[in-house]
């Protein structure tokens, strides 16, 4: 048992290396790259936490996942109660053990990365995680209160609805889940890949709201099958998860060539169609030898590194800034690398070149190199003067960002908004309807899974209150 | 799951069917669509709600099978289901009094065409009503918008029914006589078709709605896949249409886009279906 050990024992352990697939098979089937921890990895890396009093970690987590406390159990080799920590504090650990930037939120707090490594929180997290999920049984059902008699209506099955559910649905309120697509998840099944995020994490986590009592209505466009009106008048209340799914055109010449996607369509296509990847699926997809993907987040990472998958020989970012300036996650990045990847820094695409078919044929780009700092402190990117170059390709995919998606506010004149469209609210996420609360990306435009999850949270506290002083 | 009360065949590959859809029927207005998807794992498929029954809580849609898909959906028999009917989509078509209509079909589109001809018959428009189609057989709907039309025009291109030639002979006389000219052309069909409508109504300065049919992924303005060219601009066809002004759409561009994945989706048919469809 880790209980006696000493500190400087606990100093001596170095931090484990998750296994990964071997990056040149990997890099050609969407099968999870990272492979988990073994129980005697978890253990070790668990004894490596040194229990701080003043839990630096707790306050890196959006959500403030009780993190020593959840490692400590598992350092005593008690899962049930590492699961049962970890789960009170975070609907999805095993979502967040996956996708969180760890080394910009929990890990770049915790005091052992000061002369060192980090404990791998992350991977700490995802182990717990899908040993709940492998042992329900164990666990065994959760104590429900009774039933309230109140009705609450989600609008989006992402991460933010999905946790305001689970937490509703847990104070005995009655919950309905409307989904405009046709699946559950959101960005976690048609936006991030199966090779990060297998989507049977996704399917087990609904099937544990549907345990709960939770409905899920998917086919239902909220501003569209039915109104926000609608919705007051058949629920007490309402919380509005429907995301920032709106794709920012990059509204340069060539855009409407055929084999030019937003990451959006293209990340759609393969992960909720199953084009490319499903031999059942009958959605296609332009595949391309050459793809070109511009943009510098983890949308643009999944994108090319989906683009190998589908059997691209050349995969390129292409970024107008340098690669420190990528707000990719870290992990995102060299896994790409190792991918065959290929980074084209400091350059901007200014127009698209199509053949005699109508089909993309070259990416024409300026190079750039970094200027002063701007307001936001980095250093902005001037255009190289009579540096422009075509780069050869047959599918361009952009990934230069998304916004918030006007269909149902548009419907709801009643909803404030703030400038650039997303729902204005109070720090409980109450919008300027009474009863009607919003968070996730529609209220911060593309932020985290967790910061969308930590909304949903605090929203549903706020109508559990709002609900009692009715 | 979504019932389908009854499947008819109308013509060759195109099937009629009454779905129950109870929100959907009670809040579509004409010119919308849906996207339905016969079981998991096809694409995601957009039509146009043909009609709708809100106290029975139905809509009809009226499906051409020209792939994969589609040959699933008309597949379904009355007392199956549909796994996925989403709607209803797009904007509806901005209804008026323009006095005289005409209302222009060609093809499946005359089932598109047709909860427009009868939304602007209710408004008060005299329509008159050309639909045409590669032969007898292949005309729909011709009983049902002649019982709404003051006048119905049939063309067939092998003369089997109606005028011989293309819906495009009969408009060139209405737009020419003064005493029958239109205030506004409705135009849905293949491009060539609604290319030809707003190029005959142009020099007229005829106010010309076409109703364009990009490929659709998610239909709620998600993707981006729908966007078309309209007076220079990119639109996505799902949240900004499907219905836009003739005179300013970029037809070669919709035809071009159409047809990116004509090579992947003929092998697909071949495989599932064993055989190429018309
Ligand atoms: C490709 C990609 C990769 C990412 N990678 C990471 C990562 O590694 N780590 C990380 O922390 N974050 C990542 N993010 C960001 C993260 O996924 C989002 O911040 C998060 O999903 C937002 O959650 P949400 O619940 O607010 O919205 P979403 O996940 O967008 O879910 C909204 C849901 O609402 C539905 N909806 C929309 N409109 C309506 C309507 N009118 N009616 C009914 N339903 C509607 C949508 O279909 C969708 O299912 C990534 C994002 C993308 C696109
Ligand atoms: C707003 C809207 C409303 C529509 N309404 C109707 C309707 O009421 N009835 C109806 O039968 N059809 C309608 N369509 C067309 C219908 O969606 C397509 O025929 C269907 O998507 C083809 O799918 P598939 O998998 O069966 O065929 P596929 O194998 O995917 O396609 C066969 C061929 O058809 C072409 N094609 C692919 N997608 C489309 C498309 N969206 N439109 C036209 N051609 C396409 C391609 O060139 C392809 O090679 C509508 C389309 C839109 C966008
Ligand atoms: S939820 Fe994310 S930030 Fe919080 S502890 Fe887990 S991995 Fe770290
Ligand atoms: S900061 Fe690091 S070592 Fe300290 S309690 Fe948190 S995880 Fe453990
Ligand atoms: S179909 Fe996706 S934006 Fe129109
Ligand atoms: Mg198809």
């Amino acid at each position: 048992m880790s209980t006696g050990m000493t500190t400087r024992e606990r100093l001596a352990i170095d931090r484990v290396h998750m296994v990964e697939l071997d990056a040149d098979s990997r890099s050609r089937n969407f099968d999870e790259v990272n492979r988990g921890l073994t129980p005697e990895e978890a253990v070790r890396e668990a004894q490596r936490c040194i229990r701080c009093t003043n839990r630096q970690c707790v306050a890196g987590c959006p959500v403030g996942v009780s993190i020593p406390e959840f490692i400590t159990a598992l350092a005593d080799g008690n899962l049930r109660e590492a699961a049962r920590i970890l789960t009170r504090d975070n609907a999805l650990p095993a979502v967040c053990g996956r996708v969180c930037p760890q080394e910009t939120q929990c890990e770049a707090r915790c005091v052992r990365g000061i002369k060192g490594e980090p404990v791998a929180i992350g991977y700490l997290e995802r182990f717990v995680a899908d040993w709940a999920t492998a042992n329900v049984a164990e666990l065994g059902d959760e104590p429900l209160p009774p039933p309230t008699g109140r009705r609450v209506a989600v609008v989006g099955c992402g991460p933010a609805g999905l946790t305001a559910a689970g937490e509703l649905a847990r104070k005995g309120h009655g919950v309905t889940i409307f989904e405009a697509l046709h699946d559950t998840g959101g960005v976690l099944r048609y936006g991030i890949p199966e090779f990060r995020l297998p989507k049977t994490i996704i399917d087990a986590e609904v099937a544990r709201l549907l345990a709960l009592g939770v409905t899920v209505e998917c086919n239902v466009i909220i501003g569209k099958t039915l109104t926000l009106a609608q919705l007051r008048e058949e629920f007490d209340a309402v919380f509005i998860a429907n995301g920032a799914g709106l794709p920012v055109m990059l509204s340069i010449p060539g855009e409407n060539l055929k084999g030019v996607y937003s990451a959006n369509e293209y990340l759609t296509r393969v992960n909720l169609m199953g084009a490319g990847r499903d031999p059942g699926s009958t959605t296609p997809i332009i595949a391309g030898k050459r793809v070109a993907v511009i943009g510098g987040g983890n949308t643009a990472m999944d994108c090319v590194r989906t683009a190998r998958r589908l059997g691209a020989e050349r995969a390129m970012i292409i970024y107008r800034r340098s690669e420190e300036q990528m707000p990719a996650r870290v992990e995102e990045i060299k896994h790409a690398k190792e991918e065959g990847v290929e980074f084209v820094m400091l350059t901007a695409p200014i127009a698209i070149g199509g053949d005699k078919d109508g089909w993309v044929a070259t990416l024409r780009c300026l190079r750039m190199e970094l200027g002063a700092p701007d307001s936001s402190g980095r250093r902005s990117p001037v255009p190289v003067e009579g540096s422009a170059y075509d780069i050869a390709v047959d599918v361009v995919v952009n990934a230069v960002g998304t916004r918030a998606n006007p269909l149902l506010t548009a419907t709801a004149p009643e909803l404030k908004l703030n400038r650039w469209g997303n729902i204005a609210t109070d720090d409980n996420g109450a919008t300027s309807v009474a009863g009607v609360y919003a968070g996730g990306d529609i209220v911060r435009g593309g932020a985290t899974v967790i910061l969308a999850m930590g909304d949903g949270k605090q929203a549903a506290a706020a109508i559990h209150d709002w609900l009692n002083r009715r | 799951m979504f019932d389908v009360i009854s499947n008819e065949v109308l013509a060759p590959n195109l099937h009629q069917l009454v779905v129950r859809a109870p929100r959907i029927a009670s809040s579509r207005l004409p010119g919308q669509f849906v996207i339905v998807r016969a079981e998991a794992g096809e694409e995601r498929i957009p039509l146009t709600i043909g009609d709708a029954d809100a106290a029975a809580g139905t809509i009809t849609l009226f499906v051409q099978a020209i792939g994969a898909s589609t040959q699933r959906i008309v597949a379904v028999p009355a007392g199956g289901r549909l796994r996925d009917v989403a709607g209803p989509l797009g904007l509806p078509t901005h209804i008026r009094n323009w006095g005289r209509v005409a209302c222009i079909g060609g093809g499946v589109g005359t089932a598109v065409l047709f909860p427009l001809a009868k939304a602007l018959a209710e408004a008060g428009n005299e329509v008159t009503t050309i639909i045409g189609g590669r032969s007898a057989r292949y005309i729909i709907l011709a009983d049902e918008l002649g019982a709404l039309s003051r006048e119905l025009l049939v063309t067939t291109e092998d003369g089997s029914l109606g005028v011989q030639g293309f819906v495009t002979q009969p408009l060139e006389g209405l737009v020419a006589d003064p005493a029958r000219r239109p205030g506004a052309v409705f135009a849905v069909g293949p491009v060539p078709m609604m290319r030809a409508v707003a190029e005959l109504t142009r020099p007229h300065g005829i106010e010309t709605v076409v109703s364009l049919n990009p490929i659709m992924i998610d239909g709620t303005g998600m993707c981006g896949g729908c966007r078309v060219l309209v007076g220079g601009e990119a639109k996505f066809a799902c949240v900004d249409g499907p219905e836009f002004d003739g005179h300013l759409v970029d037809f070669d561009n919709l035809a071009d886009r159409l047809a990116t994945y004509r090579e992947s989706e003929a092998s697909h048919v071949c495989r599932v279906a064993g055989k190429e469809v018309a």
